[in-house]
Order: structure tokens, then sequence, then C-alpha cells
């Protein structure tokens, strides 16, 4: 629901630094957490609308999401958790910790090279 | 040419939140953000938490609506001060909106400011509002798979509120299984505190006050 407002402060964010270097952007990766996730056809339409007769017009969004971890306290091992289904895939312990989620962030911008 | 850039996206919201965070912590206060789905009875919560406690603690709250003010009223029934943000459509409550509604609330003379997020169960997880912990709300008619279906919520909250169990103990035709939602909420997070209640009864209120006062005591330096 939220897609529009990420959309406009995308915009916001690499057209500031499109300023800074003078360069046209063609491309920008994003990334999210699966606590925090957003959705890849929602957000590129949204981007692709308000982007329109701006900098970032025709801009290409790439999303990447990012597993969410935990760390079994049974066998200490490290793995991707898959909600539904919360159990350790090395030893089927179900005791763990979660690991930090991924937040939202802005990676990477492509600019056009003269 | 590629240039890495590693900002976080949601950032003026967060600036924001950590201005609240700052504030409340220098007065001392505890803030709580309550976030459900519509209709789970955050506001009866509420105000039977304000009644109930209104000889102990000062509470003060902010009420986050896509419009009306007709929570803000329920609860200045009670006297406490209360502050309508109407978000006029948007989903959640911004850390930016809270920043001027506490500015509008009498923040010396309280214990705790809860903040009532617009009844959603999935964006206002994403927005930190600078809240001391949030308070995810769950009733019973709302089935039992909520923390499966909606796991970003009770991952991030400190307290799970199990509202409306005399429902179950009425006999309801509902479909609810109290120790499934416990351990699906646990399983996200081990140590989510969670408290089954009624806010018409008053079934269970105790031990959710109890951890008020508490976490108070704590925001306070007691």
């Amino acid at each position: 629901m939220h897609e529009t407002m990420v959309a406009q402060s995308l915009l916001e964010m690499i057209s500031a630094e499109a300023a800074k270097r003078n360069a046209r952007p063609i491309g920008a990766k994003i990334s999210c957490g699966m606590l925090n996730p957003v959705n890849d056809e929602i957000l590129s339409f949204a981007f692709g609308a308000i982007a329109k007769s701006t900098v970032c017009e025709d801009l290409k969004l790439e999303i990447e999401h990012k597993p969410m971890n935990g760390q079994c306290k049974n066998c200490d091992s490290t793995f991707e958790l898959e909600l539904s289904h919360l159990v350790c895939p090395k030893c089927d312990g179900k005791d763990f910790e979660l690991l930090p989620n991924e937040p939202l962030t802005l990676e990477e911008i492509e600019f056009q090279t003269e | 040419m590629k240039v890495n850039i590693g900002k976080k996206i949601l950032l003026a919201n967060e600036e924001y939140a950590l201005k609240n965070k700052q504030l409340l912590a220098e007065k001392k206060k505890l803030c709580l953000n309550m976030i459900s789905s519509p209709g789970s009875g955050k506001t009866s919560i509420l105000y039977r938490t304000i009644c109930d406690l209104k000889d102990k603690i000062k509470i003060g709250v902010i009420e986050g609506d896509i419009q009306t003010d007709i929570d803000a009223e329920r609860i200045r029934a009670t006297k406490a001060p209360a502050i309508q943000v109407n978000t006029d459509g948007a989903c959640h409550l911004s850390a930016a909106q809270v920043n001027k509604a506490l500015e509008n609330l009498p923040i010396n003379e309280l214990d705790l400011v809860f903040i009532e997020n617009v009844g959603n169960l999935v964006c206002p997880s994403d927005f930190e509002l600078g809240e001391n912990a949030k308070v995810v709300v769950l009733s019973v008619a709302e089935g039992d798979d909520k923390p499966v279906k909606y796991p970003s919520i009770f991952a991030k909250s400190e307290v799970l509120l199990i509202n409306k169990i005399d429902f179950l103990s009425a006999g309801a035709q509902v479909n609810f299984d109290i120790e499934r939602v416990k351990i699906d909420a646990r399983k996200l997070n081990k140590d989510i505190k969670i408290f089954p209640i009624s806010a018409t009864t008053g079934e269970g209120m105790t031990d959710w006050y109890d951890w008020l006062i508490e976490s108070i005591n704590n925001s306070q330096g007691n």
C-alpha cells in the first residue's frame, strides 16, 4: 500500500544524486528484507508514473528481496527462514534466533556514460 | 557507470522517529505504538486501561485514523488528553505526524503516551514513530492464522494482546486456537509477551497493567 510513498522517496533520492553528478540515471537497485517487503510490480508502476517528465523517466528499477536468516540454537547453523515452515533444515530444531531484518535500501544507481 | 549509494529509503521518516525518541527519552516518558487490524478493539482497550489506571498513571493518546475524530472523542470522555491525526487516506501514521501531535500533548504531565495507529496489520509495522515498543492487538474473531500471515508486525512487537477472549468462554462459534497463536508468534519473536484479555469484561487486564506500570518505572529510571 505504501509503495507510492517508497517510489516518491526513491525519486527524490535518485534525483538528488543525479543533480550532484550532473548525470542521467538509467537504472537503480534497491533491496528489502522479508519483514518489510515491497511489491515489485506495484513499486515499478508507481515509480514509472511519478518519474514521467523528470530526470528519472524510463529508469529501470531492480528490486532484490533479501531472505530472512535464522540461527539454530541446537546445531548453530545459519539458514534461510521459510515463514510457512519455521524449522532448521539441518536438524529440524525449532529453537532459533532471528537474525536482523534488512532495511529497505537504495543500493546502487547506474548513470548514463557520455 | 554504477555508483554505490547504500542509503535507507525511508530515512526521512526515521529522522523524525529519532527526534521523537530523543524527546521522549529526555522527558522520561514511555511511548507505545498500538497496531492491529480495524475492529480488534484498540480504542476499547485504551479506554478501559485509562479508566482502570486513572489513580496510578497519567496517559495521553495520539489517535491515528483515516477520517473522523470518533476515537479521540471516546478517549476524551475519560478526561485523558487525546490528539486526533487524520491521515486522509494514508494507511499508517508517519513519524512527522507524531512529532507534531507530541507538541500538542501536555507531555510534562503524562507518564505514558499511547499512539493508536491506523487500523492495518501491514504498513504501520514498517514506519518507526520513535516509540519505545510496539504492541500488536489481535482479536479472536480475526482467526488464529494471523501471526503466520502477517509475520512482520508479530516479529517487531514487544507485546501481543489477544483481545475479546470473552467470546471464547461464552462459547461463540469462532475458530481460534489460542495456543497456536502463542506458538506461531513466539517462533517469530521468542521474547514477545502475550496477554489474553477482554477489554469488555476486564478479564486478563491486570497482567497487562502490571507490565505497563513496570515499563513506566523502567523508563523513569525507578
